[in-house]
């Protein structure tokens, strides 16, 4: 029971910080609790065909498919969080520019709220494929009762989530004109994490071989082990052993995402253009 | 068509490993929930590629925090991993699984 408590709180978490982060970011905007809660369904459904189907996937690409298949759904994510950062900061100068269309406000909301909801659904299929594995050699497995093994899985969920509202929480301490300029940099700093993560697949793949000696260790500091540091993999994409080619695609995709948020952007100070978007509840 | 494609992507992600990638190949065994060998040397400095076999009848999942490696193998299966090259030292690894008791070290030297 403790053992399954353990990996699905781990894996719950890394989840739910990104769905902390998504929330907090879409602070306000109508119908996102709908988007929000969709992603996640979706993304249970993904892990549990994902997990029903992991062989399979192992096996295809020469072996490669597991990580290609990571690398892939890890991208798409990459693609929606600079999506929703330029979406934010180009909406941002319409609106000012058209004197706030209430039209406007929704589109631009209900638009970021897509692409977000496929990042909850991404960090839910890759988190909840693992659960849904690990739980099924449980079951498969003698010495555990099904019984143990949902009280441990249950106790893992709610701890998970607590921990996940609590940093969301957090969030939503930061004064409003403040939170979305926050949460931009989160989101950025999420997306280049994930970037290099989906690097270290192609990287395990073998398909990816340039600059692969580690750079630094700071694993006597902060492992990627460790929960603090596993919660930090998670939010920034830290790495304790970092390689050149996890450094280069890291800081081009942090890059990358602010030079589309100024160049759709406009050069007046991010917070104004955010709030703008977003209708506070009454 | 569609088939083609997923043919023609696959041989050229396998031209691609048997021509780019001149890895040195060691194999890891999962049995009864317990790697074999439990510790594996491997040369510094280089890429190595790991075969995994995993020969219970769960699934498992090969992962080491201080190589940043992870990676699902069902049940009476097996995966390919890549790692290195490494700086010579001692690397732990596990299953995620079952962290706590199934558990190996590879040593680079």
């Amino acid at each position: 029971m403790l053992a399954t408590l353990i990996i699905v709180f781990r894996e719950v978490i890394e989840a739910g910080l990104v769905i902390g982060i998504v929330l907090a970011a879409t602070r306000g905007v109508p119908r996102r609790s709908l988007w929000v809660g969709g992603g996640v369904v979706g993304g249970a459904a993904g892990a549990c065909l994902v997990a029903a189907f992991a062989d399979a996937i192992a096996k295809t690409m020469a072996g490669a498919g597991q990580e290609l298949f990571n690398a892939s759904v890890m991208a798409i994510a990459v693609l929606m969080l600079t999506g929703h950062n330029v979406w934010m900061a180009r909406e941002g100068r319409h609106i000012a520019q058209e004197m706030k269309l209430l039209g406007n406000e929704v589109v631009a909301g209900q638009r970021s709220l897509a692409a977000l909801a496929v990042v909850v659904s991404v960090a839910v299929l890759r988190e909840g494929s693992e659960i849904v594995l690990f739980l099924y050699g449980i079951a498969l497995s003698a010495g555990t009762t099904t019984i143990s093994m949902f009280i441990g899985g249950a106790i893992g969920v709610a701890v998970g989530g607590i921990v996940s509202a609590a940093m969301y929480h957090g969030l939503m301490r930061i004064p409003t004109r403040h939170l979305f300029a926050v949460t931009s940099w989160l989101i950025a700093l999420l997306a280049a994490g994930m970037a290099s993560q989906a690097t270290v697949f192609l990287q395990q793949a073998g398909l990816v071989t340039v600059l692969s000696h580690v750079v630094w260790d700071t694993s006597e500091v902060l492992s990627d082990g460790s929960l603090p540091g596993k919660a930090l993999h998670t939010l920034v994409g830290y790495a304790d052993r970092p390689t050149g080619i996890q450094l280069l695609v890291y800081s081009a995709t942090l890059v990358s995402i602010f030079t589309l948020m100024r160049w759709f952007g406009q050069p007046i100070s991010g917070r104004s253009q955010s709030i703008s978007l977003v209708r506070q509840p009454d | 068509m569609k088939k083609s494609l997923v043919y023609s992507v696959g041989l050229s992600a396998y031209l691609l490993f048997s021509t780019a990638v001149h890895a040195e190949d060691f194999i890891l065994t999962l049995k009864n929930n317990q790697f074999f060998p439990k510790v594996l040397t491997i040369p510094a400095g280089q890429k190595i590629k790991i075969t995994v076999k995993n020969q219970d009848a769960t699934p498992a999942e090969f992962e080491s925090s201080d190589l940043n490696r992870e990676k699902v193998v069902a049940a009476n299966s097996e995966i390919i991993i890549f790692i290195g090259p490494l700086d010579a030292g001692t690397y732990g690894y596990f299953d995620d699984f079952h962290r706590d008791t199934t558990t190996g070290t590879i040593i680079a030297k």
